[in-house]
């Protein structure tokens, strides 16, 4: 069983934010003190008992906007690191294991879509397809697993070599035997540090877009739609788009510190029970 | 040449003493509270100028760490807690960073296993074996690499003038390892330690670098401190012999008294430690495995490694392969289980001819013939628990799941004199000779006809390899199995085989039974494989050298 005691401190305070930010984003709808896109107040309104961060650039309480913010960036980034994981990384190890024109072919078409840049591939993939929910997810998907496709098809290129591998193929054990069974648990932990980098990537890249104007749209609230609505008030001295900000780094810091944590119990080879 | 900065206590004939020599080491269990573990416990040791000094023992004895802690030197997170280690008439654990600088490579040097992993791969060989004396001052650059040439030249080195311009990896391993020792040498030291600097080589190589050694520790009256767990080979180059276990002394003494008349058991094992009598069965009319005219290339056919090679391999019995690193025995194995589809020729097994390709085979042909790794700790998977690596085959051969898995996978533990407890064990829980028990057992697991052994004892202690062989044998006898074993250890063969094959550049030199093939009259390879291995008995070494024919291969 896990023990508490034995959790480092950066993994407490990483674990324990992670699970605001989730309570957070789940049950939105209960936590958020007003609605989405309900107008309480005026402009810019400074912190106070009746809006505890203040009010936004159109007077909505920039609480409830940041807990709504939370569920849809969160979601959004979370699946879009899933389908990268899955699809990168069962395609990394099968191209590892495999080899010869499976292999050169899918890295080249890798290379290919590696050569343009993330951001200006997304945008226009997305200035041509309908901005919806499913639409970013796939998109931001797709194009991160290009990352983690060159991640896991380099471990496991490595621990495709070692005897054990070759003893299971001595065996005649098929193909997906040795990915899931001899190579996974192997590649666990470069792929674990990378999720956590992967998934605050993807946090980052999907503000990025919400920023530029073709990621979450607006009503709906997303914390790098937040920082866009709100960044004139900068000059005027008014922190309503940094809160968003630093939400985002919070997010960040925290998801690393867990990712990290778990990092440590993986490369155990005895089984993480010392 | 110029004159040494530091003052030689010529007057007194003692360099080295070490008292109550003391050695932890920090283990970090997890999730237990990191403890201090004692790696060596109360050694004292005593080396006169210009003696050698050998440490024999097992892996983990601290042979190694008693070796370094005379430059006061702890490797990996070890720490000298207790005791003294006086060179030259000075306490140099007390010495401070400043004093321990100008004693590393002056006084002592360090010649490592590994010389091709202990080699700055970028730098020109010339460039490392002269640095220690420039930077220490001891020599101006020319005076160092004159001497190094002249070192090069005593090591019998080929082209000593020019060798100095290579790189690591344009020279080969026993080259390098006798470079290495020119480089402890250049510096003139009082001290040199040897740090198993012949155990990664050949053993027809072996002998070249033994015998320089010897002779540059004659003649340039250097003393040495020499790491070794053959005790044939040091019973060739050191005065006295010190027997080392998990960190306590076992037994000192002059090296004709280790080896003719050892006072402790334990020193009697190491000694006796090779003889296992086999007794040699008769080929039969039916070989199980018939390797006919086989020629195998690496890079499609632009590297020849094997050169119509034909052996045979009868019911329940051994062939053992001989040769050096580089004559093609493991490719052998490889083109046997088609990992490494032959060019030409065939290979019948069980009166089946197998297809050449690995993906084309049958999975009876899969099963019936099973592998052990040289190396077990790679050989399995180090996040699969026991339990799952010995009971995977019977899962996938034979669709034994559950309880019957469980009962056959102790049932098979039990065949290999392991416990119970160790089903759910992981392969880093276990010791190297466990790990390779655990790998038999997967074989066995199997049910195989032929089992390919491939240098499956070279990585282990002695003592810990011969209860692997001995356990080989008593399973040969309940199971009926024949064993094609891969090897360059002779004494391994003697104890083992039924018949053997010598290889040498990818091809079979010598063929034939046991008493025949190890019977005179010898070719001259057979000769030289056979004279070069070591045997525990003075002016060995001298003997062999002198017989010689040949040259060894891999120089």
């Amino acid at each position: 069983m896990l023990n508490l005691k034995l959790i480092p401190p950066g993994a407490l305070i990483g674990l324990f934010l992670c699970a605001v930010f989730l309570f957070v984003a789940v049950f939105a709808r209960w936590v958020a003190p007003y609605g989405l896109g309900e107008i309480v107040g005026g402009v810019w309104e400074p912190a106070s008992s009746k809006y505890l961060l203040g009010t936004d650039n159109l007077g909505r309480d920039l609480l409830s906007r940041m807990i709504y913010g939370a569920q849809t960036t969160i979601t959004i980034a979370a699946l879009a690191t899933a389908l990268s994981f899955t699809l990168g990384s069962i395609l990394g190890f099968a191209a590892a294991v495999i080899g010869g024109w499976f292999d050169t072919i899918m890295s080249r078409f890798v290379d290919l879509l590696m050569a343009i840049p993330t951001l200006i591939f997304g945008l226009v993939v997305l200035s041509v397809l309908p901005s919806t929910i499913l639409t970013l997810i796939l998109v931001m998907g797709l194009l991160d697993s290009t990352r983690v496709f060159r991640l896991s098809r380099a471990v496991a290129v490595d621990i495709n070599v070692m005897d054990y591998v070759e003893a299971a193929k001595l065996r005649g054990e098929g193909t997906g035997w040795i990915i899931f069974r001899e190579i996974l648990p192997n590649a666990l932990s470069p792929l674990v540090s990378e999720l956590g980098l992967r998934f605050i990537y993807a946090v980052l890249f999907l503000s990025a877009l919400s920023f530029l104007g073709l990621g979450v749209q607006p009503p709906a609230a997303d914390w790098g739609g937040m920082v866009k609505e709100n960044k004139e008030g900068i000059v005027f001295g008014i922190p309503a788009a940094l809160i968003p900000a630093g939400a985002i780094a919070a997010l960040a810091i925290s998801v690393n510190l867990v990712a990290d944590w778990i990092l440590n119990r993986t490369t155990s080879l005895k089984g993480g029970r010392g | 040449m110029a004159k040494k900065t530091r003052t030689k206590p010529s007057s007194e004939g003692r360099l080295l003493e070490i008292r109550n020599l003391k050695i932890e080491a920090k283990v970090y269990p997890p999730g237990e509270t990191p403890r201090l573990v004692t790696i060596v416990d109360g050694v004292s040791l005593t080396l006169e100028r210009g003696k050698v000094l050998g440490l024999i023992g097992e892996s983990g004895a601290g042979k190694s760490t008693i070796g370094l802690s005379s430059m006061a030197y702890g490797r990996g997170g070890v720490q000298i807690t207790g005791g003294e280690v006086i060179l030259n008439g000075r306490d140099i654990l007390k010495a401070g960073k400043e004093g321990v600088r100008k004693l590393r490579g002056n006084e002592v040097c360090y010649v490592a296993q590994s010389a091709a992993a202990a080699f700055n791969p970028a730098h020109r060989l010339m460039d490392q074996v002269v640095e220690a004396s420039v930077l220490h001052g001891t020599a101006t650059r020319a005076e160092a690499e004159k001497r190094a040439k002249h070192l090069f030249r005593k090591l019998s080195l080929p082209n000593p003038d020019t060798i100095g311009e290579r790189y690591p990896h344009q020279v080969s391993g026993g080259q390098l390892q006798r470079v290495m020792t020119a480089m402890a040498l250049c510096s003139e030291p009082d001290l040199i330690v040897f740090d198993e600097p012949t155990t990664a080589l050949d053993v027809t190589t072996q002998i070249d670098v033994l015998a320089a050694i010897k002779d540059a520790i004659r003649d340039t009256g250097v003393a040495a401190l020499y790491i070794t767990h053959d005790l044939a080979v040091v019973a060739q180059v050191s005065d006295e012999i010190m027997v080392l276990r998990h960190g306590k002394l076992v037994e000192w003494g002059g090296t004709r008294q280790i080896i003719k008349e050892p006072r402790q058991e334990y020193t009697n094992a190491l000694v006796s430690v090779h003889h296992i009598e086999h007794e040699e069965h008769k080929p039969t009319a039916n070989p199980l495995l018939s390797v006919k005219n086989v020629t195998a290339a690496y890079g499609g056919g632009a590297v020849k490694v094997l050169k119509n090679v034909s052996v045979d391999i009868h019911p329940g019995q051994t062939l053992a392969v001989v040769g050096e690193s580089g004559s093609g025995k493991s490719t052998l194995a490889r083109a046997i289980t088609g990992l490494l589809p032959p060019e030409q020729g065939s290979i019948t097994f069980a009166g089946r001819t197998l297809s050449n390709a690995l993906k084309d085979r049958k999975r009876d042909d899969l099963r019936e013939l099973q592998m052990i790794y040289q190396m077990a700790d790679v050989a399995m998977n180090p996040r699969q628990t026991v339990g799952t690596i010995i009971g995977r085959p019977l899962e996938f051969y034979f669709g034994i799941k559950g309880a019957e898995r469980d009962r056959r996978v102790a049932e098979l533990l039990d065949k290999i004199e392991m416990g119970k407890g160790f089903v759910d064990r992981y392969p880093a829980e276990l010791s190297g000779g466990q790990k390779q028990r655990v790998c038999i057992a997967r074989s066995l697991a199997a049910k195989p006809k032929l089992i390919i052994c491939d240098e499956v004892t070279s990585a282990l202690d002695p003592l810990v390899a011969n209860g692997i062989l001995k356990l080989l044998l008593g399973l040969q006898k309940e199971e009926d199995v024949a064993y094609l074993f891969i090897t360059h250890d002779l004494a391994t063969v003697k104890s083992i085989a039924d018949s053997i094959a010598v290889m040498y550049r990818g091809e079979v030199v010598r063929y034939g039974s046991k008493s025949k093939v190890l019977a005179p009259p010898f070719d001259a390879y057979t000769d030289l494989l056979l004279s070069s291995v070591p045997e525990m008995e003075i002016g060995w070494l001298e003997k062999a050298i002198k017989g010689r024919r040949m040259e060894a291969g891999g120089n």
